[in-house]
């Protein structure tokens, strides 16, 4: 343990406490001690975490906004219950059938994030983040025109004009997307267990970045592009592969929100700006660049409105004020400065009690 | 005649769209953030004209200049008490801070005004204008909301070019600590611009209220979002810029809805913003700004 690094340290910590997590969270299940409000938010935490770790990887170690998370996990909510809808009938074995729809899911939001990241990573600051906000609308459209039907003579697609498919479904015809009806009857595949895996992984891939010469690279585009393009990093490069990777993760969480629900809409509630900025109040309450941090706010404030009904209409209030709150007692000059005096006297004290000892 | 309708609607709705950037394109130009509380300062201006027409019965005029007071009040004290204190902070800190207000403000108006969409009355009644032997009707709205915004656009531009305040708002977007230098008071400048900005998105959003009447929390949002689209477009810090990006907006909006898709017209504005920003990132009137080592 000794010849560990500091930063390997931390990261089993971090490995430990979920699975500490997980194991509590089995064996109250268990033994029935979870309640079933308890149980059925279980899996939308970890939908939260995942996407959060993904944002915070955008927000913390690229150090751009990104207002389109929410829009990544869409597609690959979409992406990943089209694929399973689709090959429902030939694969039967449901862990195969979730992984395909996942590395569908994945590899669509990856895609989509490159896409996004052609225009928007030559841009800077705000307007990188109304370019990601418009994004997340634009998809949010689009998926509310569109219509796919398995039909008798092939697959029919429409947009705008669902009226012009007819589906009978008594002859085995049936909607894989039906507009802003979205997917229906997406059969039940995640659950706890695999939304934990996801979250190892995705901790496991991030960690890794971090920690990498490409991490670094990031991390030194975030403090100073001018000087890390001054020492030969290619920027657009890393900035591409933090945004892609940030985008997949947001899009893996998706796949494991479409499959924890029977019908799957688009909605601004579940894919729109709201969920965008309710993400990053995770981030940024957990810490930019602690995934640990976003994991716990997640978890914490997904849990908390569950337990307290009452204080439901005051709950984005608060978030808004909290998140306000935050950002200028963590980055107002004047705070900082603050901070900064009270750390020093602190030390002072202690250091001086040393002595006298 | 269809064509022709559909172009005045564009250009009444590119108007609101203009005022709106132009409250964005001056408060970017000089604090250099984006304000994205301003969509909601519209919102709050729509709910204060509503309330005083509505439950007071006073007349659309005097609910006007009530919104545009509290507005300003409120632009003022949001730019005092949350982006003041992180003017030398980090883009990304203050942006998040501008959408936390943002939230702050929808959230607040949900609690006090309640989910239900409320149904706005024009605040203009006056006869509509028949032209073309009543072949082509132009409703009194879209006749004031584009006169409103031209004496707008010209007033402004007096105001810049002329005054005194006008020019120290030029000189602290130019350089902020130079313009210090020079005994400009560069917060009470930043104050002003926000005030600007608060007024005309009162008058902004009363206008877009008499055109699309409902009214819920989140009806600054997406006109807010899409008034930043018309600034970039225009090229953000150039007010003749946020009126013409404004309009040709608007004009793009309407035919999507016309010709295309009532449903995609959102996602048609938004790539536009996209294509823009990939093809000439500095708008149609924005200056190429080299950025010091």
């Amino acid at each position: 343990m000794k010849n560990l690094k500091k930063s390997s340290k931390d990261h089993l910590i971090t490995y430990g406490i979920l699975l500490l997590v997980y194991i509590v969270a089995e064996i109250l299940i268990k033994t029935g001690n979870m309640s079933s409000l308890m149980q059925g938010i279980l899996v939308p935490v970890c939908v939260y975490s995942l996407v959060a770790i993904g944002l915070n990887l955008c927000v913390g170690y690229l150090g751009e906004l990104s207002l389109g998370h929410a829009g990544f996990m869409c597609v690959g909510a979409f992406c990943g219950a089209y694929t399973t809808k689709m090959l429902q009938g030939t694969i039967n074995n449901e862990i195969l059938l979730f992984t395909i729809a996942l590395v569908v899911g994945v590899i669509m939001a990856a895609l989509f994030g490159f896409l996004v990241g052609i225009p928007v990573l030559r841009l800077k600051g705000d307007y990188l983040a109304i370019v990601t906000l418009a994004f997340g609308e634009i998809i949010k459209n689009i998926i509310n025109v569109l219509y796919i039907a398995k039909c008798s003579d092939g697959m029919k697609v429409a947009i705008t004009d669902g009226g012009a498919i007819e589906v009978d479904e008594a002859i085995g015809e049936m909607w894989l997307v039906n507009g802003a009806k979205g997917i229906n009857r997406i059969p039940h595949l995640s659950n706890f267990t695999i939304g934990m895996i996801l979250i190892f992984v995705a901790l496991f891939v991030v960690f890794h970045l971090v920690d990498s010469r490409s991490g670094r690279a990031i991390m030194a585009i975030r403090d100073n592009r001018i000087a890390a393009e001054s020492v030969g990093i290619n920027i657009t490069k890393y900035k591409m592969m933090a945004f892609v990777i940030s985008a997949a993760i947001a899009g893996a969480g998706g796949v494991l929100y479409a499959h924890n629900l029977s019908t799957l809409t688009a909605t601004p509630t579940n894919f729109g700006y709201n969920m965008s900025i309710m993400i990053l109040v995770f981030v940024v309450l957990g810490g930019m660049g602690s995934f640990r941090g976003s994991i716990i706010a997640a978890t914490i404030l997904t849990i908390l409105p569950e337990g307290l009904r009452g204080l439901a209409d005051y709950r984005m209030l608060i978030y808004s004020v909290l998140l306000i709150s935050m950002m200028l007692f963590n980055w107002a000059p004047a705070a900082v400065n603050w901070k900064k005096k009270v750390m020093a006297s602190i030390n002072n004290k202690t250091s001086k009690k040393g002595q006298v000892e | 005649m269809d064509f022709l309708s559909y172009l005045i609607n564009g250009i009444s709705l590119g108007s609101v769209y203009a005022i709106i950037a132009l409250g964005y394109t001056m408060v970017y130009g000089i604090a250099k953030m984006l304000n994205f509380a301003h969509g909601d300062v519209i919102m709050v201006g729509c709910y204060i004209v509503f309330m005083m027409m509505g439950k007071a019965g006073v007349p659309p005029i005097v609910a006007i200049l009530g919104a545009v007071v509290i507005c300003t009040v409120l632009g003022m004290g949001i730019e005092k008490l949350a982006y003041k204190p992180l003017r030398r902070a980090t883009s990304l800190a203050v942006l998040i801070t501008a959408i936390g207000v943002s939230y702050f403000l929808q959230n607040s108006a949900l609690l006090i005004f309640g989910a239900d969409s409320k149904s706005f009355t024009s605040v203009v009644n006056l006869p509509n204008l028949q032209l073309a032997g009543g072949k082509l009707t132009i409703s009194s709205t879209t006749l004031v909301t584009v006169i409103v915004c031209i004496v707008i656009m010209l007033a402004l531009s007096f105001f810049i070019k002329k005054t005194k305040a006008g020019q120290a708002m030029l000189a602290v977007s130019e350089d902020k600590d130079a313009a210090m230098l020079m005994g400009i008071n560069a917060n009470a400048t930043i104050s002003l611009t926000f005030a600007i900005g608060s007024c005309l998105a009162a008058i902004a959003g009363a206008l877009f209220c008499s055109a699309y009447p409902v009214l819920t929390p989140y009806t600054g949002s997406m006109p807010g979002i899409k008034a930043f689209t018309a600034a970039v477009f225009g090229g953000i810090g150039s007010i003749p810029g946020a009126f013409i990006g404004g309009i040709l907006l608007g004009v793009i909006e309407i035919f999507a809805k016309a010709y295309v898709s009532s449903q995609l017209s959102d996602a048609i504005v938004f790539a536009v913003l996209i294509i823009v920003l990939l093809v000439r990132p500095t708008g149609i009137l924005g200056k190429k700004i080299h950025e010091k080592v």
